[in-house]
């Protein structure tokens, strides 16, 4: 049973083991630096759908599909599948789901919902008498532009500080038993506001959200950032990052070894816009194609999350955001 | 040290600092050139309808536009207006390929949604401000240049 420590964090004694995992993507995604690590590579943009909405759903089902393969895991075995997305009413999840065909929990954190759905995963596991609990998440560049910003084609000059939607989804499998990467702990990240209302610059509003989660995270567990071999944010990109970096040096914790931001992983030197990667599927693509391949025993997954709409920003309202927190160790020094 | 996450105030200043600068220089040179060498293109096709087409030079100005805003929405619909928009800012926006972008761009976003509530009405999304303040500075202009 899971079980909460100091004021914001949960463990999870039974350890939860995450058995399958899959990433798929989209073009750019694919020629990145963690592409070569990716189970499948949309070659365009549409996937050969109708909209891009559909082809965001294609990529959702198609990672739930490998990840449940990968795992050993039959559809029909699937306790609990959770997921979330960026668009209206979380239509992707919804869809997907309806394909997947399990009890369905659908949650919004924006891009924060990666670990979001692992926390879920992990307490559905240890304590609510589920055996697979299936977390999913994806974005897709054109459906959120047009939803967030301008339509696809429009030409509009971005400031530096901007950033780009990465296009992928992913699914993990959330198991009571068997051999894989283990879910330790998560810190469960509050609303944080600072007053930032440009939404482009997401990485200065999500910045104080992680700056929080993270020091709840150590204060609650009493851990140093060197007990980790990598803390890593979601989507700050490199404003962000720079900004986390700057809070945390002010309350006392060198984050400089080991701390990076998927952000500004997904892509390479050359394909980086202006501040780097957002969007949900951009900590998930990094962590579970990346990070999961190389040789860590323990690393901090604090997927970041910007929680306005359009309206709200239209309105002149302040971005809220959020980050939640999820460490994973790995009993085999990587896999 | 104060904790920043309690002092909107300070953080905002902070985040303001760590604003990476736009390349002021550039953007202006890049502006100035991409607009300058639609204009001319602009001017080019106007010399051809007075030369070629009999077209009086004061009347000239009609297909010039209309050239321009096919020129634009071409561009557009094969996705490499957006690209050439990202380095010139002003220099397409501001011209008349700028919104011939914004009507085309929305028209072929909205376009799955059907022909009604897709293309009809979402087409304007981003242009209609233009016209609606286009056509109130016209009339404030044109109730001066009446009454003086």
């Amino acid at each position: 049973m899971a079980m909460k420590v100091g004021s914001q964090t949960f463990t999870f004694p039974s350890r939860p083991v995450l058995t399958g995992w899959a990433t798929v993507s989209g073009p750019k995604e694919g020629q990145g630096p963690a592409g070569a690590y990716f189970d499948k590579i949309f070659p365009d943009l549409t996937m050969q759908q109708k909209s891009f909405e559909k082809a965001e759903q294609l990529m959702m089902i198609t990672a739930v599909e490998i990840a449940l393969e990968k795992g050993g895991v039959a559809k029909d075995a699937v306790d609990v599948f959770v997921a979330g997305d960026l668009l209206n009413q979380i239509i992707i999840s919804g869809y997907s789901a309806l394909k997947v065909g399990a009890p369905y929990l659908g949650i919004y954190g924006a891009c924060s919902s990666f670990c979001e759905g692992l926390f879920l995963g992990g307490l559905l596991v240890d304590g609510g008498g589920a055996q697979y609990v299936v977390a999913a998440t994806s974005s897709h560049n054109c459906t959120a532009e047009r939803q967030f910003r301008y339509p696809t084609e429009y030409g509009a000059q971005l400031p530096p500080w901007a950033q780009h939607t990465v296009t992928g989804a992913a699914a993990v499998v959330v198991a009571a038993r068997g051999s894989g990467p283990v879910l330790e702990l998560a810190t469960v990240g509050k609303v944080m506001d600072l007053g930032i209302k440009d939404p482009y610059n997401m990485g200065a509003a999500m910045a104080p959200a992680a700056a929080d989660t993270i020091f709840t995270h150590l204060a609650d567990t009493g851990r140093q950032p060197g007990d980790y071999d990598l803390i890593v944010t979601g989507d700050l990109g490199r404003v962000g990052r720079e900004l986390l970096v700057e809070l945390a040096l002010r309350q006392g914790h060198d984050l400089s070894a080991n701390y990076r931001d998927c952000g500004e992983i997904i892509y390479s030197r050359e394909q980086t816009e202006n501040a780097g990667a957002s969007g949900c599927a951009c900590s998930a693509l990094v962590t579970l194609g990346l990070l999961f391949n190389q040789n860590y025993r323990r690393i901090l997954v604090v997927a970041t999350g910007a929680l306005h709409s359009p309206t709200s920003c239209q309105q002149g309202d302040s971005i809220p955001a959020i980050a939640h927190a999820v460490s994973i160790e790995f009993p085999k020094g990587g896999q | 040290m104060k904790n920043l996450l309690r002092d909107p105030k300070a953080y905002q200043e902070l985040a303001e600092q760590k604003k990476p600068r736009p390349n002021l220089a550039k953007n202006l040179f890049t502006a100035f050139v991409v607009g300058g060498a639609i204009c001319t293109l602009g001017q080019f096709i106007q010399n051809i309808y007075i030369k070629y087409f009999n077209f009086a030079p004061d009347r000239a100005g009609d297909p010039t536009t209309a050239t321009m805003i096919f020129i634009g929405g071409l561009l557009t619909a094969t996705g490499v207006f957006d690209k050439i928009a990202r380095h010139a800012g002003a220099g397409t926006a501001v011209p008349v390929t700028g919104f011939a972008n914004s009507i085309v761009s929305a028209a072929l976003e909205f376009k799955r949604e059907g022909f009604v509530l897709g293309v009809g009405s979402k087409m304007f999304a981003l242009a209609g401000s233009v016209i609606v303040f286009g056509v109130v500075t016209a009339f404030v202009v044109g109730l001066i240049s009446a009454l003086l």
